[in-house]
């Protein structure tokens, strides 16, 4: 994703999406990739390959604890057992495992005390993307804790966050300090041996986020982390874990960009959440990665595990997320609903344009009793591409009273793309209830042809088009990366009808 | 304003439009007449510029420039509207938004400034007053769920908020109550100028009790065979459409 926040928070909501709505539409015109750019960094990185030896290094140079380098270990083994997943409605080619370099960091890992001492290159880099870690520090209110490649770089708000006793920090971090806490959460949600791409991502995982809300704490600010995809040929294996002790709640906010470049790259993260008694968590992310050419060369590929635990009573999680990018997406973010009485949803916009492909959807396991689930996918499919919902609602038979709501929507532009609904119902328990609503529509040339007629380009109109279909979803995210998801529906569908 | 000279258009490979000459004038009211598929509502899309229809034939200028050199958007924000006899859904996306980008895209076309948040919703107000639709409404998605008569009222609020050099009413009478039709009519009255002009494209005399033309066109097989003044359409509607196809020789 890009990350342009919007900056006058205090005006009124209705006057920034008006405003936004027009800056919008004089974006348009651009037509290539907005963040394809390299930024000249001197990076750290170690031989290509994937190897047992390769782990031990990515554990020392990380300097982690012992249960740490076993739990890689543990993950590679596994992983050697494992084969590529083939279920997916899509077509990935072969990926050499030892052509990847697997551990790339920033040299500089030093905490800097202003940012006079961060490499220029790495201040530009930021520009560029729009973030000046600064001003993003003064306007948005937004605590950052940016990772360019694997490393994180700078960490913003930690002392106000530190005052209420909120851990936000890189991973690495986290397991220097607080061990105990990874020690007891890590693969809890997602254990190791749990499909291929987390089994690999457990072994050979560099860096990502932690955060930990205490009992009783309302975070006070939308947490934020940037990934990027940076070193040439790096596969980029990111490790989220998110905690929120009982009564707690957090906002979650991820979104990413990656340079314009030739060779596909992988990517391969895991996200955990863990929500305990009351506790309520919502991750938000917009996702703009490198999507490939309008030939399908290049672009990023995907592979993503997500997934929450509702673990207390009335636990709530909240998945929200924008999809634009990716040459291939495969992503299910799903609650594993444990606690009774607890809450889960995953609303969802996917966007697939050109030769991309997305196979994406979510899990809700039901355990505990009187658990609720909602999904919302609104899939939008152009040009060449291929875009699949695959869902799974399952029932445990002690799950009394559980209900889920389900509904998918696909929008095709144009006649070369594909849109596939694949809903499992798994059902064990008599007293729930369990809704599907599915359609699929084209936009229509009498809608475009009624904007058209009041003054508004055939481009500005689908993207209006486009965001009303959506809209549903994109009210859930916070403010600020609802405006960027709009902007980048309209961005992505650039060109895509003639 | 308008000038349409020997104008052919088909639609799905069929002549419908076979030589329509018009010229409207700023100030002035015509009215265009015609049984079912004389080629009325094919006129009134063939000028806002509809894909499906293709001109084989003809020019159309309008303030003197090209209208087929233009594409939709341009024809619109050069001043031309079209209320559509049927508005269509767009689902998600709100009234209010929908007009600010369409309000916006015509000043900019002008060179004006754009209308910040609150100069638009002042806007939206008097039009409102003016034509007398229902608040509640531009709350909601673009046509999404509104009654005939609503949709009908909403075409003439979008009228009035952006204020055309030359308004198309294609059929805005039909599927009206008697009291949505005095609203719709008073609301087209009010907007009426010196400086502007309106085509009523229907098919009943009823509507024209209420918007008064200069001059009654009658459209038939494609062609506009009879032009008089506003008593045509009484007779009209006291003779039928047979009249008009015996006096042709039919």
């Amino acid at each position: 994703m890009s990350v342009l926040f919007v900056t006058g928070i205090n005006s009124s909501y209705f006057e920034i999406i008006m405003e936004d709505q027009n800056k919008l539409l004089n974006e348009v015109t651009q037509r290539d990739y907005r963040f394809g750019f390299v930024s000249d960094i001197e990076t750290d990185t170690i031989v290509k390959g994937l190897n047992e030896e390769v782990i031990r290094i990515i554990s020392a140079k990380k300097d982690e604890p012992e249960f740490m380098l076993e739990f890689r270990l543990k993950a590679y083994r596994r992983w050697l057992t494992m084969k590529m997943p083939e279920w997916a409605q899509l077509k990935v080619p072969e990926i050499d495992y030892q052509d990847i370099i697997f551990y790339a960091a920033p040299t500089q890992q030093a905490k800097y005390e202003s940012l006079n001492e961060v490499d220029p290159e790495l201040l530009r880099t930021f520009e560029k993307l729009g973030i000046p870690l600064e001003e993003q520090k003064m306007l948005s209110g937004v605590a950052v804790d940016a990772v360019i490649d694997s490393v994180s770089v700078k960490t913003t708000f930690k002392e106000t966050l530190a005052e209420r006793g909120i851990i936000f920090c890189s991973f690495s971090e986290a397991v220097k300090h607080h061990p105990d806490l990874i020690q007891k959460y890590l693969g809890m949600a997602v254990p190791i041996n749990d499909n291929y791409f987390a089994a690999l991502n457990s072994a050979v995982f560099s860096d990502g986020s932690f955060v930990y809300i205490p009992k009783g704490t309302r975070c006070p600010m939308e947490l934020s982390t940037y990934f990027r995809i940076n070193a040439q040929n790096t596969g980029q294996f990111e490790r989220t874990l998110i905690i929120a002790d009982d009564d707690s709640y957090v906002s979650y906010l991820e979104g990413c960009t990656a340079p314009m470049r030739d060779e596909n790259q992988l990517h391969a993260a895991v996200v955990e959440i863990i929500a305990l008694n009351r506790a309520e968590v919502k991750y938000s992310t917009v996702q703009n990665w490198y999507p490939g050419d309008k030939n399908g060369k290049g672009g990023i590929f995907n592979f993503v595990t997500k997934r929450g635990i509702c673990m207390g009573i009335a636990s709530k999680i909240f998945w929200n997320q924008v999809e634009t990018g990716s040459a291939i997406t495969w992503k299910y973010p799903s609650c594993v609903l444990m606690g009774d009485n607890s809450v889960a949803e995953f609303n969802s916009v996917a966007l697939t344009n050109n030769y991309q492909q997305a196979d994406t959807g979510t899990k809700m396991i039901h355990i505990g009793k009187n658990t609720k689930s909602t999904i919302v996918s609104k899939g939008i499919s152009a040009g060449h591409s291929s875009n699949s919902y695959r869902g799974l609602v399952r029932v445990a038979a002690k799950a009394e009273n559980a209900r889920n709501y389900s509904q998918c929507d696909s929008l095709l532009l144009g006649d070369s793309c594909g849109a596939h609904t694949f809903p499992y119902i798994e059902v064990g328990n008599s007293s729930s209830i369990i809704e599907h609503e599915a359609t699929t529509s084209k936009i229509g040339e009498d809608q475009i042809f009624y904007c058209n007629q009041r003054g508004i380009s055939t481009e500005d109109a689908i993207g209006m088009i486009v965001n009303g279909y959506a809209r549903e979803v994109i009210n859930k995210l916070p403010m600020e990366f609802a405006v960027e998801a709009q902007k980048l529906l309209q961005i992505s569908l650039e060109g895509s009808v003639g | 304003m308008l000038v349409i000279k020997d104008l052919y258009a088909k639609v799905e490979g069929k002549d419908i439009l076979k030589g329509i000459n018009l010229t409207v004038n700023a100030g002035e009211v015509h009215a265009i007449m015609g049984p079912n598929g004389s080629g009325k509502s094919t006129l009134a899309n063939v000028l806002a510029g509809h894909s499906n229809f293709e001109v084989t034939h003809g020019s159309v200028t309008f303030n003197g420039k090209d209208i087929f050199e233009m594409s939709p958007d341009v024809r619109a924000k050069e001043g031309l509207f079209l209320s559509f006899q049927y508005p269509v859904e767009i689902p998600g996306v709100s009234m209010v938004n929908f007009l600010k980008t369409a309000v916006n895209e015509h000043r900019k076309y002008r060179n004006e400034k754009e209308l910040s948040a609150g100069d638009f919703l002042k806007l939206m107000r008097e039009k409102k007053a003016m034509v007398q639709i229902d608040s509640q409404l531009t709350n909601r998605s673009v046509n999404e769920g509104f009654s005939g008569g609503e949709k009908k009222k909403n075409e003439i609020f979008q009228m009035a908020m952006l204020e055309p050099k030359l308004a198309i009413l294609d059929e805005t009478d039909s599927g009206l109550d008697i009291d949505a039709l005095r609203i719709v009519s008073n609301g087209v009255n009010m907007l009426k100028s010196k400086d502007n002009a309106t085509i009523l494209v229907t098919h009943y005399q009823r509507l024209l009790d209420y918007i008064v033309p200069d001059f009654v066109h009658v459209l038939y097989e494609g062609r506009i065979v009879k032009s008089a003044g506003k008593e045509l359409a009484l007779e009209l509607e006291a003779k039928g459409y047979d009249w008009i196809k015996k006096e042709l020789g039919e």
